[in-house]
Formats: structure tokens, C-alpha cells, sequence
């Protein structure tokens, strides 16, 4: 029988013991890689008002879509000088994924896929390795016309595959972290 | 003098080989004395109840066979060449108790249930391998897999939360829900595994309404004894390998204490035309096992650390639905390295430690007490390719805790009639660490479970043997569960729920979920014995089980999945009401056992792809906990026989159809048919060589829902359909495994075993692996395992 008190205590103490941590509430969990924000800005060079396209999923990966805006219509044969800002909106205050980006640029790399004849783009910017990031890059129209650029992100690419660094995406592989279309208007 | 030399060379060289065998359950006797009555010596059988004679003359051979605890058993044998014999002993001390609840489990767990066994002669051929691999060996059992390490059973078509494993007489509590959840055990640890099929061994659980598997260890003998085994396992697939050691000792007094330590690494697998990059493993695992056992009275203690590091394919991690498509349409994973031992993200990281304590005391014209408790701490890593100050830091971290206490009362005063009472009660706490950044999957939540149960066995003649029970269980869930405000009215919570949120977070709510089930089980059977080779089995019986965390409260990415999940708060139980009938044919040479079932399950639960969620990275496939009612029906098939001393063939097969009978149309993920023959030839005078090759047919799945979705891709710029229900094709394998077995001395003996999987390098894909759109199953395969016992 000395067994059986045995077991029995045991039983009793851990029962005891966990139950006694209850009616903590846990506290809420804001996601802390998701990018909810990205803004991307195009400054004519040589001046001129500065466009900016965005898309914003304030519930990160909750059911509401993002909301995806353009400021204007972009100048006829102009040369714009594009940036590009990563946010954590779920975080208060935000979190600036850019940075992060920054800091492990061989890992990353934007792509940008146009539709229209009016648009062309070029990277401006690089990694330790020479092959281009694109939080800068150059956007250049032509004539007027209707068009759009999808800008994806995407995180462990194969930089060194065929075409990549020319900004094909087609065998780059790795993970999306970011993907949107922008439909925008060059000429008035 | 010169013609009794030749006589005695040409007649005295024969050799008797076999295994000494519990009658009850089949399970190997260690120790037992064989007797040669007419020469006057004396051998023993081994670990594995195995033991040979040699130098045997032709003629009468008188064995008596003896050991503690069974009755002696004399047998006469004509000796006329090399022979192999298995012999039975009744363990007469046992024969009170059938139907076994105690958790030593060496008997049939079920009267009348459709179960089957796996013997410690087959199970140690996997002891590089998982439970998912092994209970592939009986027929109408296949596993569900995540890759090549992570596996479970799958028993007619039913998996996870519905099957019940039952561990050294725990039932295992490891976040069994997910797909990519596999049991954390190590099956070296085992000497046999049982199969139930349905929801039949009630004394055991009530809730699994798929089945029941059951690993017995190592029954203790009353002996004064030490023994040991080593096994060597190395494997060309994985470079890897695996070596496991049990050390026992026993004392006739009834005290007895084992240990088994196993560890286990593999790098990266292959399929036939590429490296299946980060598919690698390490497995480390630990158990002793202790305690006194008499007929009157025992207890056992039992202590079990098991811990896993595994490679989640490199290929199968997405970001997006473009990625998603890219997978389905890509005939090769989109990543492949070089091969390497590094297990990088993802992966997991589990430890499961499990605790038991049992005793037991007979009373004479009463029966038996048996009191268990069970402590389970199960804790989960799963880490993810992540970026910046999160890259090292687990994705989900989750700590599952279960006491468990049961008390079993067995009235055994007539053989004819025996009974049982138990009740069991359990806590189990889970608790999600907010650390990870991520938001939790899975809440932290708390769990109360009460059953109790009545079980009835009547033998009421030489032919019919009557079983039925009944078991209550109560279930509550008490969770604190963060839901995105958005989310929350998407699902229409706020006009269901609104009276269980405790506090508002703006863009979350804190919520806590309080939901109780009442659930009745019942269970009827009868087993006709019609003569010595013909019997028939019937079994009806009905369960329910309570909706599982996952099902109720999933809500998120589901990392390692690369899917968004959604539990419902809303889902009632699960109803199953199964009848299965089996008949059994066995005669010396032929074995023939058809085992059929239907089984209709009302609120049956299931997860299917629904379409897409929209995100900053696109759309990304959304996958939904589905509620609805199904059929399901089939047929499982064994046959063996043996035409002559060298050879024997063997074919199982099963069939299995599934049905939602709501939505009218097949049910997902229902395992497709599949036939295995296998010819074995065996040679006992060459060291107990055998040899065999096995055919193992898969047929494709035509049955399947459709579950095809369009997703607008921004790349493409346009819907495109995206491919998710299309099952692989069928597919054709060849295996082939050769042994033979060497006996230094009395005491040391060794199994050496090759064994070539998937011969013809052939490559494939398998419905029942959910990484089947990113990946070809392994290639060819070779192992060679070495087995000492001492």
C-alpha cells in the first residue's frame, strides 16, 4: 500500500501545483515579420511632383485585403528615381523592415515586371556581392499610355542564376515575402 | 565399426531451429528450458525466444519445455531433416486476464476487435525507421506522411486525433492533430505492436474511433537474468544510420529493471534524380523501465525521453500562391543543394518526456486493482526561415502537459465471466509561448477529461465468445484565445460569441472559449470459433470524439504548412458508428484472413483547401476545417502460404472507399488501394538464411473531391487555376531483404539483415505525403543491420 500513497501524493501535488497558475491572461502576440506597408516613392529627377504607390494590409494576415493606392499619373519621358519602404504596422510604433532588408541585401531582392510599353526600369543599387537589391532604382517613361508594374520581394533568390541580376524573375526562386501590381498612367 | 561412422554422418547432422512463443499473444518466451529428454541436455531460448538444436540424429526427439510461470509441455518430435518449429506455451498464471487494461498489454487488447500483431522479429527489421513505416505491415494500415521522418498511422482511412497510441500503457499526448505532428516514440523501445482497427478496445480510450495502436514492451520474466542487445542499423539513403541498445536484468524474485538507449542520424535523402535538400535527421532517445511483478502483486515504473530534430523540406516552404503554382507546376523541387548532414530551417525540434508509475494487487475470489498515473511533458520547436533578429528564434514553441490517473478494476472470479470497471481522469495544459513573434496557432488552453467504463466478456461455450461495453467520457476545453478583430467578424463570432471576449485589444481580442462534451462510446461483439480453422468475427460499435484544438481555434499561417488554417468555434463532436466483420482461415500451411468494415461518422471533421487569403504577398492558399457527414467502407486482405520447407508467398491488400455524404461527393486524402505480394525463400541449414522480394502496387486515387481554386497572379497578371486535387499516379516498387542469423555460444548470437528498398530506383509520388507537390518519394535504398544478442 505504500506504493499506492505514493502514486496517490504525487498525483496530488501536481494536480495542486497546476492548478494553481490559472486566470493569468496571456498576452497578445503582434506578428513581428510581416510586412503590412510597402511604400514606394518616385522623385523625378530634375523635379517635378514625386508619385507614390502604395499597399497596406493593416490586418497583416487577417481576411481583409490590402488597399493599394497611386498618387497620380507619371510625366512623359521622364526619369524617376524610385525608393522603397517596408513596414510592420502591426507594431506600435511601426517597424521598418527596410532596414532590415538593408542589413541582409544578399538575401533579398525586388523584382519589377511591367506591362505597357511606356515604362522601364533599372536597378540603382547593390549587395556586398554586385548584384542588385532594388530599395533603389530608376523608372523611366516614354510616351503616354496605361500600364503596370508588379514589384515582388523575394527573400534567399538565386541571385547568381541565369538572368537573375537583370531582374528576370523566372529562375529565381526563394520565398515571396512581398508581391503587388500597381496600375498607373503615364501622360495625362 | 566403419558402417556406424557413415551412418552416424549421414543421419546424426540434423538441426531443430524455432521459437518458443506466448500462446496467448504470440509474443517471444526469453528464457524458456528445452529439455531433450532421450540425450539429457538442456538448452535455452534467447531475447527473441528463439534457440536451435544441433547435431541431431534422425528419429524420436522428446522435448520438454519449461518455464516460470507457464505449464510444462511435452512434444514429440519425428526427426527427419532439418526442422523448424514454433511452440506455444500457455502462461497459465495469465489466463485469467484477456482483455488487458493494466498497460503491460502482452495480451490481445480486444475480444472481438479486428486486431492484429506486429512480432519483435518483424519490428526489429525497422529499427531504423518510425511507427508510421512499420504499421504499414498490416494490411488496411498505411501512414501519413511530411517527408520521409515525419509519419503516422493511419488505420482505414482515419489519423491523428482518431487514433490512439497507447505507449507502454500511456496513451500518448503529443499534439497528435496536425499532419506534420508524428508520435514521439521509439519503437526499439517495443517488442510488439498491435493494431486495433475501430474504436473497440474501450478500456483504453474512447475518443479513437479510427483505432488503436498499442506498443507492448518487453514482458518481465521471474528469473535471475542478464541480457543485452545491440543493433547496428546503416542505410545508403541518408548516409546515415542507427544504433540502439537494450540491457536488462531480472531476478527470480519478481524485481526486474531494463534501459534502452537509441540515437539515430540521417543527412539528406535522395530521390532517384536529386537531393532532397534539408530532409535530414537526429534522434535521440532514452527509457528505463523498473519494478517487481508477482502474480499477487506488482508495480512498474517507467520513465522515457525522446528527442528529435527534423528536416523540413528546403523545397516545400512558400511565400505566396505564385510559389505555390511555381511547386505544382515544376516537375523538381524549386530548391536543391548538395548533400549534407546540417538540418537548417524548417525544422523541428521535439522532446517528449513520459512518466508512469502502475501498481497492481490481486484478491483472491475478487479479481484485480490496477491504479496507473502518467505524467507527459511534450515540448515543440518548429523554426522557420526567418529574417533579421527573428532568424533564430522558433516560430512556434508550444508546451503540452498531461497528467493522467487511472484506476482499473478486473472481477475474474469465473473464467467464464470477466469484467471490468475503470475510470480515468486527466489534465492537460498547453501552454503557447508569445516569445516567437508569431501569433499562436494554437492558444494556450486548458484541458479536463473524466471517463469511466464497464466492460463484459462471457465465453459462453467452445465456439462463441461474447464481448460488450459502454464508456462516458467528459471533455472541457477552457482556452484564452487572441483572435485579429477582423478575422473574428469575418467568421461571424461577434454575433455567435460576442458574450466570451475578455478583452479588446483593438485589432485583437482576447477571447476564452469554454466548451464541454459529453460523450458516450459503446462497443459489441462476438467471435465464433466454427472449428479449428475456420472462425468469424463481429464487431459494432459506436464513439464519439470532442473537437481538438486545432480543429476549433486554428486561425493563422500555418508556417510550416505554408497555408493559412481556420478552426470553427461552432464544430459539435464527431459521431462514428462501425460495424466490422472479419473471418479467419488457418490451416498448417495456409493463412487466410478477410477483414471488412463500414463506418458511418456523423459531423465528420476535415481540412481542405477553400481558396485564398489576400496578403501584401499576394493571395496565399487558405485551407478550412470542414464539418460535415461521411461513409466509409472497405476491405482488408491477407493471405499466406507456405508451399514447402523453403518456400512461402504472401499477398496483402486493401481497398478502401470514402464518401462525403452530404456534399455527395469522395472524401480528401483517402488512402488509394494497394496490393503487396511478397515469395520468400528460407534455408534454415544455411545459418537460418531467408530471403524475399515484395511487389508493392499503389494504385492512383480516382476518387477525390475537387478542390481546384482560381487565384488572381499579379506575375501572371491573371487568374490561373490552381492544380491542388489532382492525385499522383499509381506507382510500382520492388523491395528485397535477405538474413541470416550465427550463434557464437550459448549466450551470443547475431542477425545480420540487408535489405534494398525501391530496387529499381523507381521515381514517384505519394498521396499520402503532404509534400507530394514539391517532391518525388526516396530512390533506392540499401541497409544493412546488425543485431547482437548477448
Amino acid at each position: 500500500m505504500k506504493t499506492f500513497k505514493l502514486i496517490f501524493g504525487l498525483f496530488l501535488i501536481i494536480g495542486l501545483h497546476s492548478c494553481s497558475n490559472d486566470d493569468d491572461n496571456p498576452p497578445p502576440v503582434n506578428e513581428e515579420e510581416v510586412i503590412t506597408t510597402m511604400t514606394i516613392t518616385l522623385t523625378p529627377q530634375g523635379g517635378g511632383t514625386a508619385i507614390t504607390m502604395r499597399t497596406q494590409d493593416l490586418d497583416g494576415d487577417g481576411p481583409n485585403a490590402p488597399v493599394v493606392t497611386v498618387s497620380g499619373a507619371l510625366a512623359t519621358n521622364t526619369v524617376y528615381n524610385g525608393s522603397i519602404e517596408l513596414l510592420n504596422e502591426l507594431e506600435n510604433p511601426a517597424e521598418d523592415i527596410t532596414e532590415e532588408v538593408e542589413e541582409e541585401d544578399d538575401e533579398h531582392q525586388f523584382f519589377f515586371s511591367l506591362t505597357g510599353t511606356n515604362a522601364t526600369t533599372m536597378y540603382a543599387d547593390m549587395d556586398g556581392d554586385g548584384n542588385p537589391v532594388g530599395l533603389a532604382f530608376t523608372l523611366t517613361t516614354t510616351d503616354a499610355g496605361a500600364n503596370s508594374i508588379t514589384v515582388t520581394l523575394r527573400h534567399e533568390p538565386a541571385k547568381d542564376a541565369a538572368g537573375v541580376s537583370d531582374g528576370d524573375i523566372t529562375n529565381a526562386g526563394g520565398e515571396t515575402d512581398i508581391e503587388e501590381t500597381f496600375n498607373f498612367v503615364v501622360g495625362v | 565399426m566403419l558402417h556406424s561412422c557413415i551412418m552416424f554422418a549421414q543421419d546424426c547432422n540434423y538441426r531443430l531451429t524455432g521459437t518458443i512463443e506466448d500462446f496467448h499473444d504470440g509474443t517471444p518466451i526469453v528464457g524458456a528450458t528445452i529439455y531433450m529428454k532421450n540425450l539429457d541436455t538442456y538448452t535455452t531460448s534467447n531475447i527473441d525466444g528463439y534457440f536451435s538444436i544441433d547435431d541431431l540424429c534422425k528419429g524420436k526427439l522428446i522435448l520438454e519445455i519449461s518455464h516460470i510461470g507457464c505449464e510444462t509441455k511435452l512434444l514429440e518430435i519425428d526427426v527427419t531433416g532439418d526442422m523448424v518449429r514454433i511452440i506455444k506455451l500457455e502462461h497459465h498464471i495469465e489466463e485469467l486476464g484477456e482483455v488487458k487494461v493494466n498497460g503491460k498489454g502482452q495480451l490481445k487488447q480486444t475480444a472481438t476487435g479486428q486486431e492484429s500483431k506486429i512480432k519483435s522479429e518483424v519490428l526489429s527489421n525497422y529499427s531504423a525507421l518510425t511507427l508510421g513505416d512499420v504499421v504499414k505491415e498490416i494490411s488496411g494500415v498505411q501512414s501519413l506522411n511530411t517527408g520521409n521522418v515525419i509519419t503516422k498511422p493511419i488505420i482505414n482511412g482515419l489519423h491523428s486525433s482518431r487514433v490512439a497510441i497507447i505507449n507502454n500503457g500511456v496513451r500518448l499526448q503529443d499534439q497528435d492533430w496536425g499532419i506534420e505532428h508524428a508520435p514521439n516514440l521509439d519503437i526499439n523501445a517495443s517488442s510488439s505492436i498491435s493494431v486495433i482497427k475501430g474504436s473497440s478496445a474501450l478500456a483504453l480510450s474512447g475518443d479513437a474511433i479510427g483505432g488503436v495502436v498499442v506498443l507492448n514492451p518487453k514482458r518481465a520474466i521471474r528469473k535471475d537474468s542478464l541480457y543485452g542487445q545491440t543493433t547496428l542499423n546503416g542505410q545508403s539513403n541518408g548516409r546515415g544510420g542507427s544504433v540502439s541498445t537494450k540491457l536488462g536484468k531480472s531476478f527470480k524474485s519478481g524485481w526486474y529493471v531494463d534501459g534502452i538507449a537509441t540515437y539515430k542520424r540521417l543527412g539528406d535523402f535522395e530521390a532517384p534524380d536529386y537531393v532532397l535538400s534539408n530532409s535530414g535527421t537526429e534522434f535521440r532517445s532514452f527509457s528505463i523501465n523498473g519494478g517487481f511483478s508477482s502474480f499477487e502483486k506488482g508495480f512498474n515504473a517507467f520513465y522515457s525521453v525522446v528527442d528529435n530534430t527534423i528536416g523540413i523540406l528546403s523545397a516545400s516552404h512558400l511565400g505566396s500562391i505564385q510559389d505555390l503554382v511555381n511547386a505544382i507546376n515544376s516537375d523538381r523541387p524549386l530548391i536543391i543543394r548538395d548533400f549534407t548532414y546540417d538540418i537548417l530551417a524548417p525544422r523541428q525540434e521535439i522532446t517528449h518526456h513520459m512518466a508512469k508509475a502502475e501498481f497492481y494487487k490481486r484478491f483472491s475470489s475478487f479479481g484485480k486493482i490496477t491504479l496507473n498515473y502518467n505524467y507527459q511533458n511534450n515540448q515543440r520547436f518548429e523554426f522557420d526561415r526567418r529574417r533579421g533578429d527573428d532568424r533564430d528564434k522558433a516560430a512556434v514553441d508550444l508546451k503540452l502537459q498531461t497528467h493522467n490517473l487511472r484506476l482499473d478494476v478486473q472481477l475474474d472470479k469465473t473464467i467464464k465471466w470477466i469484467s471490468n470497471f475503470g475510470v480515468s481522469l486527466g489534465y492537460q495544459d498547453n501552454f503557447a509561448n508569445p516569445e516567437t513573434g508569431v501569433r499562436r496557432l494554437i492558444p494556450d488552453y486548458e484541458r479536463y477529461d473524466f471517463g469511466i467504463y464497464g466492460l463484459l466478456k462471457h465465453q459462453l461455450n467452445d465456439n462463441w465468445l461474447l464481448d460488450a461495453g459502454v464508456r462516458y467520457d467528459f471533455n472541457r476545453i477552457d482556452a484564452k484565445k487572441f483572435y485579429l478583430t477582423s478575422r473574428w467578424e469575418e467568421r461571424g463570432y461577434d454575433e455567435d460569441f460576442s458574450d466570451i471576449i475578455i478583452e479588446d485589444f483593438g485589432t485583437q481580442l482576447l477571447t476564452n472559449p469554454q466548451f464541454n462534451y459529453h460523450n458516450i462510446s459503446a462497443s459489441l461483439g462476438a467471435k465464433y470459433d466454427w472449428n479449428e480453422s475456420n472462425s468469424v468475427l463481429f464487431n459494432a460499435s459506436i464513439s464519439s470524439r470532442a473537437p481538438n484544438p486545432s480543429e476549433l481555434f486554428s486561425d493563422g499561417l500555418h508556417h510550416s504548412a505554408a497555408r493559412f488554417e481556420l478552426g470553427d468555434l461552432r464544430f459539435d463532436q464527431e459521431r462514428s458508428y462501425r460495424l466490422g466483420v472479419s473471418y479467419k482461415y488457418d490451416v498448417e500451411a495456409t493463412q487466410l484472413l478477410i477483414e471488412g468494415f463500414i463506418n458511418r461518422i456523423n459531423g465528420f471533421l476535415y481540412l481542405e483547401p477553400i481558396g485564398t487569403n489576400e496578403t501584401t504577398r499576394g493571395p496565399f492558399p487558405e485551407w478550412a476545417y470542414m464539418q460535415t457527414n461521411a461513409l466509409m467502407y472497405g476491405v482488408d486482405f491477407t493471405f499466406s502460404h507456405t508451399f514447402n520447407e523453403s518456400f512461402s508467398y504472401t499477398n496483402k491488400s486493401s481497398i478502401l472507399f470514402g464518401r462525403d455524404t452530404q456534399l455527395e461527393r469522395p472524401l480528401i486524402d483517402i488512402p488509394p488501394a494497394r496490393t503487396e505480394n511478397s515469395i520468400r525463400f528460407s534455408k534454415v541449414s544455411w545459418n537460418d538464411f531467408s530471403a524475399g522480394i515484395t511487389s508493392e502496387l499503389v494504385a492512383k486515387q480516382n476518387n477525390f473531391p475537387n478542390n481546384d481554386f482560381e487565384a488572381f497572379l499579379p506575375l501572371e497578371g491573371e487568374n490561373v487555376l490552381v492544380e491542388i486535387s489532382e492525385t499522383p499516379d499509381a506507382y510500382h516498387l520492388l523491395h528485397f531483404d535477405a538474413q541470416m542469423k550465427f550463434s557464437f555460444s550459448k549466450r551470443l548470437g547475431m542477425k545480420v539483415r540487408l535489405g534494398i528498398d525501391n530496387i529499381l530506383d523507381t521515381s514517384y509520388r505519394n498521396l499520402l505525403n503532404r509534400q507530394r507537390f514539391f517532391a518525388d518519394e526516396l530512390g533506392r535504398n540499401v541497409n544493412l543491420q546488425i543485431q547482437l544478442n548477448y
